[in-house]
């Protein structure tokens, strides 16, 4: 079939069975959104902004597993683009974004908006492209959606000149890819899972560790299958949240700097650390020394790179966490293991009923912790998703939540970039047009991206933007606090500025105010309630700090904050421990 | 650990790959001593061969961040004592009339050759590892070495020794 350049990665894209694109039009990317105007299936959702539209991909790759395609004009269009790519590169989110670029003789000559994109983004991407001949442009479209979407994921940018797309070309969609260096390994070695599931079967104080892999893999049953047959109690990280339920007895939450006290104490204290789809990130560890020192590790992960990057592991496993998991699981029913884990899981319920997270709560005053466990309590019984901005708000919302599903959380982890929240809200609003999808935000971080709210508004996506307002950027101000002397430079905004209910009602959305916590609970179901994109102003007291903390570069055990208890040594001192040690 | 790699890393032959595998050593720190490119026997192939120092783990990480690139087919990080590796230099010398049969006498011993005779300089062109051509530098040296350009190290493992 002959078509031009344009039409043809249009039509690439839907044979790859991408859904929806996220594309900012201009100049030299005209020949493409001409073709997209006669797509049939196709969504094609015009952001405000082209960093927007990148974020919106990755919060509809969150809540689905699936790439979608984002598509943007040359220079100023791709340059745009980049802390939306960083933000996927780092998080490890599958997508394929696509940037014009000036005709091939012109390339280099320093055109009128042409910018070396390839180049810029070579650090950012899992791989990109330049396609300069058009033939080629639908075999590199194939395997940049596999690359995307396979062994670890990550984005995959290609960039499209002029000429290329005006071209005409004999379309053929290809029936597989040839790629000679890259071949990701699923199955994990059979002897390494031996000699894993050994150590499992044999562990008195074992703890599984999960991340944002097993989210990937979509490992979530294999992960409960293995820690409810060995009663391994689970930390999630941040990325990892969703990944198994909050609910459960065996789950421990979020580890790390503003992890729960009993998570860390369990990560200080555990015999055998079974690590599935992480990457001991530092806000995780602290000082690395004194990271999981009793404990030897398995670390399951698809990136053989990521494998004693940061800590030194004794049982390495590369492959697919699903995979690997299942294995695990079927060797420790061939052994007829049994849990041995319950003087260790009786520890770890007396640190987490004498640390739970903690909050003093003030007359009249709404606390923003308040208002998390408010959202928390009253989307109990609705699907939902959780996205969040970065900083504070973005700390309690890992607290204070309680997610029971996977892919229904969607916040930044790796990059922690600010803004990211109202648009990959709306694209996961996109992916999961029934479920109820609440940013929680800040002040500062919504103030990034909140021309999209003129997205929201026209693409009828109902999205609830839960404004932690406190006129700070909250989580500069608190390490101020802390750090430097209550040096409040360059972190103070303004709760009444701009208005937000006047925003709201600028673009068209519900906007409510509420600065009395009794009020708290009417605002939020009347947003719930509402069939569209609603914002309120929660005006949430000023100077609140995120604890527990763990000082930067401390060790993980020893926390500022929340109910005050001696470092972990003196309170492993009672005779719960004895019997662990029996 | 602080130890001297050779890595020798076969690549698909296509525009941009050396620009990925030189910006990873450069992002993660380290400083490339020498850098050789050329096509293999096959020509959708291109052999890229890396001198570079640094320690033993933060190197393993480098060598398994280049695996990640799509283009790289293998890496390895040869053995000094288990691979032939070569370098090649070529020495423009200060060569006045008189005392140039020194100079060809110093390029003989070495076993090397004389590529272009000027008014008053020589060029050597000189192949081997990278001691001995240290070695004959420092004598050429005492003439006044006016340019001198040097490949990057190209290196192969050795080939399996017949067992009968």
């Amino acid at each position: 079939m002959k078509m031009n350049g344009g039409s043809a990665l249009v039509k690439a894209l839907e044979d790859v069975g991408v859904e929806v694109v996220f594309g900012y039009p201009g100049g030299v990317a005209l020949p493409i959104f001409d073709a997209l105007y006669d797509s049939k299936t196709l969504r094609n959702v015009l952001p405000r902004h082209e960093q927007a539209a990148v974020h919106m991909a990755d919060g509809y790759a969150r809540v689905t597993g699936k790439a979608a395609a984002v598509i943007v004009t040359s220079g100023p269009g791709a340059t745009n683009t980049i802390t939306g790519i960083a933000n996927a590169y780092m998080d490890s989110i599958p997508m394929v974004v696509f940037t014009a670029q000036v005709a091939t003789p012109v390339l280099g000559t320093d055109a009128f908006q042409e910018s070396d994109i390839t180049g810029i983004t070579l650090p950012i991407t899992k791989h990109n492209y330049l396609v300069k001949d058009a033939n080629e442009l639908v075999d590199v479209i194939a395997e940049a959606f596999h690359i995307a979407t396979t062994g670890r994921p990550g984005p995959v940018l290609i960039d499209v000149p002029a000429d290329v797309s005006k071209h005409e070309i004999e379309y053929k969609w290809p029936e597989s890819v040839n790629l000679p260096g890259y071949k990701p390994t699923y199955r994990g070695h059979a002897k390494q899972i031996k000699q894993a599931v050994a150590l499992i079967a044999k562990a008195r104080k074992p703890l599984l560790y999960a991340g944002g892999g097993v989210l990937g893999s979509g490992a979530w049953k294999e992960l409960k299958e293995l820690a409810e047959f060995m009663q391994l109690p689970v930390v999630a990280t941040l990325m990892g949240k969703g990944a198994f339920p909050e609910d459960h007895h065996l789950s421990l939450g979020m580890p790390g700097m503003h992890g729960a006290k009993y998570a860390n104490y369990a990560i200080t204290e555990t015999d055998l650390l079974i690590a599935v789809g992480v990457r001991f990130d530092d806000r995780v560890t602290g000082k690395l020394a004194a990271f999981a020192s009793k404990a030897k590790v398995i670390h399951v992960d698809i990136d053989p790179a990521e494998i004693g990057k940061n800590k030194a592991v004794d049982v390495p496993i590369v492959g697919d966490a699903k995979s690997v998991l299942a294995e695990m699981v079927a060797e420790l029913r061939k052994a007829n293991a049994e849990p041995r884990t319950d003087a260790w899981l009786r520890v770890i319920d007396d640190w987490r009923a004498r640390f739970p997270f903690h909050y003093h709560a003030h007359e009249g005053v709404v606390m923003p912790q308040y208002v998390v466990e408010r959202v928390r309590e009253l989307s109990k019984d609705r699907p939902t998703v959780i996205c969040t901005e970065v900083g504070q708000n973005q700390m309690w919302a890992c607290q204070y939540t309680q997610l029971r599903e996977p892919r229904t959380w969607v916040s930044s982890g790796g990059l922690g970039t600010m803004g990211f929240g109202l648009p990959a809200a709306i694209g996961a609003q996109i992916g999961r047009p029934g479920h109820l999808v609440v940013d929680i935000a800040g002040d500062g971080s919504i103030q990034m991206n909140s021309q999209e709210m003129a997205t929201a508004a026209i693409e009828k996506l109902p999205v609830k933007v839960v404004l932690l307002n406190n006129g700070y950027l909250g989580m500069v101000r608190q390490w101020q606090e802390l750090f430097y002397d209550h040096r409040y430079a360059s972190s103070t905004l303004a709760q009444d500025c701009p208005d937000y209910v006047k925003l709201a009602d600028a673009y068209g959305w519900l906007g409510l105010r509420v600065t009395d916590p009794a009020d708290v609970d009417a605002a939020l179901l009347k947003a719930f309630d509402h069939d569209g994109p609603a914002i309120i102003d929660f005006r949430v007291a000023r100077e609140e700090c995120v604890y527990p903390m763990v000082a930067p570069g401390g060790s993980i055990a020893e926390m500022l904050g929340g109910i005050a208890g001696g470092p972990v040594s003196e309170m492993l001192d009672g005779e719960l421990l004895e019997e662990v040690w029996e | 650990m602080q130890n001297k790699h050779t890595l020798s890393v076969l690549v698909e032959n296509k525009p941009g790959v050396l620009t990925r595998v030189t910006s990873l050593f450069a992002r993660r720190g380290f400083n490339i001593d020498s850098l050789a490119v050329g096509v293999t026997e096959d020509p959708s192939l291109s052999r890229i061969t890396i001198v570079v120092g640094g320690n033993d783990t933060s190197l393993e990480q480098v060598a398994k961040q280049l695996h990640k690139l799509i283009n790289v087919i293998k890496i390895q990080d040869l053995d000094p004592k288990e691979m032939v590796d070569r370098e090649l230099v070529l020495y423009k010398v200060n060569a006045p009339a008189d005392r140039r049969h020194e100079i060809i006498e110093i390029a003989n011993v070495f076993r090397t050759k004389i590529v272009d005779v000027g008014k008053s300089t020589l060029t050597i062109e000189a192949t081997g590892a990278g001691d001995k051509l240290s070695a004959m530098e420092d004598l050429l040296r005492v003439y006044g070495i006016k340019e001198l350009a040097r490949t990057g190290k190209i290196a192969l493992s050795r080939g399996l020794r017949d067992s009968s």
